[in-house]
């Protein structure tokens, strides 16, 4: 199965699913033929696209609309807010090649506060599945919601079986005594690698798989606070208003601290290149990250190996 | 349009316009940008739109969305007249206890939807355009913009789009006013020449009279005015209209009348000579 086989069961089995996109046609070349007027591409124009999505979806339509993530959230962003958000109607948003998945393109292209954005809007749903398996298993039921929604597109291959989804629920990948480390979206494979190191240096490591970001598993959070281990959050996402932003808000609203290493980008953009070169030179990579996580224990990192070679990015927009 | 006829809706959009003055006391509102288009709103929900009080949610009605959304008054004025709002609610005007505020929004039966950020709804009334076309359906789908709201590239962009999918039952009508917040459009962001702007963008377009209600049934009537391409309607109309007063003036956009100068305004309506008015204008924008 792949995101357009998907798409294309469903809106065979729902006439209400109209599939738009902002000629962002990377995952979906094959529907026009399929969907005939139910196909709607509105040429680069991402407000019309998403004004448009509105119009449809107050006739009852479920649009699924498309365009590249950094303007589908930020250029449109005020058709999103005003028309999506005020009115709550069930569009949803594909955000393709969104935070270190624009490798190349440079800053203009990078979608690393669309999480802050996108919750920031009340009633809207955010999403970020860890690779094609996790993206697959959790959109049926975000396209059955009633609620608009924003996904990470994210089609990398899954290099780790997936718990079913559940909705608002994290996917606890392990439980540790030392280090729990909380990701979501792409940069999941490699925590999952970072986690290997560690533990191969005697460390007793969790990792959660946040899957959704709006509504958070606030009761996964908090338990993890409880246990009081070195919490580390991992995010291809500026640190305002993405996970880190989260955690904070959910411990304090419930008059709880904890030690918590934040790895996300720090009032910069990241340097654009080839995936593997990103995330080397960002600290990404499986080995930087557990790495990062010995040095703020106050541990020598310098013994940890590399791990797997990072798989390039199969899109450049 | 028979004489009957149009005495008839002349009275009528003279209660909306005494409406729409009722309404520029106690915090005020859009008073010159809702007399300007109380005669367009007046004629396509009293003569020409499929949608009246008891066919709000049939998905074959014909659909208005005012996109200009300061105009509201005139928009409240009419639904008032209709029977689609009761009128009590109108006294209710900026109190929490309802929706009757500054802009439209669905909480009150009529309205399509919410606007207020100028530019939003070419694009929504485009997707509606398209579903009614996906169902078969014939029916109208009307847009109202105000001419200042034309400086937003949205509008443009939507054009553009409906043009290139041949979105040919979505009509945009402009009610051109000749006046943006606070200058005369020609002196901020000159507009002329602007039908040949709209026809560059594939639209097929009328100029009328947006007072004279001869002209507005006989350009309404020829819809769709081309097989392929969506309709403009461009309404020259007068800001302020109906209130020699403040007709055409720039500075009375937002207006918050005395009570004392409300009472004269409704003399003023039906002919009295025209006020001198003491309030000072709100600086909104």
């Amino acid at each position: 199965m792949t995101y357009e086989e998907l798409i294309k069961q469903t809106a065979l089995a729902d006439d209400r699913l109209v599939v738009m996109t902002a000629e962002n046609r990377a995952l979906i070349r094959n529907l026009p033929a399929v969907l005939g007027p139910r196909f709607i591409d509105t040429g680069i124009t991402e407000q019309t696209l998403i004004g448009a999505a509105a119009g449809l979806a107050l006739r009852g339509r479920i649009p699924v609309v498309h365009a590249l993530a950094t303007f589908l959230t930020l250029r449109a962003f005020e058709f999103v807010r005003t028309d999506v958000g005020i009115a709550g109607l069930p569009v949803k948003l594909s955000g393709f090649v969104p935070g270190f998945l624009s490798d190349g393109n440079g800053p203009t292209h990078q979608a690393i506060e669309d999480v802050s954005l996108m919750r920031g809007i009340p009633g809207m749903t955010v999403f970020a599945p860890a690779d094609e398996a996790d993206m697959l298993a959790m959109l049926p039921a975000i396209w059955a919601s009633p609620a608009p929604a924003y996904v990470r597109i994210n089609t990398r291959p899954a290099t780790y079986e997936h718990a079913p989804f559940e909705m608002g629920k994290a996917e606890i990948v392990a439980e540790g005594t030392d280090i729990t480390i909380l990701t979501y979206g792409m940069l999941f494979e490699q925590t999952l690698v970072a986690r290997e190191l560690l533990q191969a240096q005697g460390k007793s490591v969790g990792l959660i798989n946040l899957r959704s970001l709006k509504p958070v598993d606030e009761a996964a959070l908090l338990e993890v606070a409880r246990r009081g281990s070195l919490i580390v959050t991992v995010e291809d996402h500026f640190i305002t208003g993405g996970l880190y932003s989260i955690l904070a808000e959910v411990l304090l609203r419930n008059q709880l601290t904890a030690r918590v290493l934040p790895l996300a980008l720090e009032e910069r953009w990241y340097r654009p290149g080839r995936l593997s070169a990103v995330l080397e030179h960002e600290g990404f990579t499986g080995q930087h990250i557990a790495q990062r996580i010995a040095t703020a224990l106050g541990e020598n990192g310098s013994t940890i190996s590399a791990g797997p070679a990072v798989l390039e990015n199969q899109f450049a927009e | 349009m028979t004489d009957q006829k149009r005495q008839e809706l002349e009275a009528l959009a003279l209660r909306v316009r005494e409406h729409i003055v009722r309404l520029s006391t106690d915090g005020g509102c859009f008073t010159g940008a809702s007399l300007s288009c109380a005669d367009l709103l007046v004629y396509l929900y009293a003569d020409c739109l499929n949608v009246h009080s008891d066919n709000l949610q049939d998905p074959t009605r014909d659909y208005l969305f005012l996109s200009k959304g300061h105009d509201v008054p005139a928009l409240y004025g009419t639904f008032v007249e209709l029977g689609f709002l009761d009128k009590e609610r109108l006294a209710r005007h900026l109190s929490t206890d309802d929706h009757i505020y500054w802009h439209p929004n669905r909480n009150v039966p009529g309205v399509e939807f919410h606007s207020g950020s100028l530019g939003h709804l070419p694009s929504v009334a485009l997707g509606v355009a398209l579903d009614c076309r996906m169902h078969g359906q014939d029916n109208k789908v009307i847009v109202i913009t105000g001419d200042g709201e034309l400086n937003e590239g949205s509008v443009w962009e939507a054009l553009l789009v409906a043009s290139a999918h041949q979105v040919n039952n979505l009509t945009l009508v402009v009610d051109r006013n000749q006046f943006q917040a606070n200058v005369a459009t020609e002196d901020l962001i000159p507009l002329e020449p602007l039908a040949p702007k709209f026809e560059a963008f594939g639209c097929a377009v009328r100029r009328i009279d947006g007072h004279n209600f001869n002209q507005l049934e006989e350009a309404f009537s020829a819809l769709p005015f081309s097989g392929t391409k969506p309709s403009v309607i461009i309404c020259d109309t007068v800001r302020g209209r109906g209130l020699p007063s403040i007709e055409a003036r720039a500075d009375r956009w937002f207006c918050n009348f005395s009570a004392e100068e409300v009472e004269e305004l409704l003399q003023e309506l039906h002919g009295e000579t025209p006020v001198a008015l003491r309030s000072e204008t709100l600086t909104v924008r």
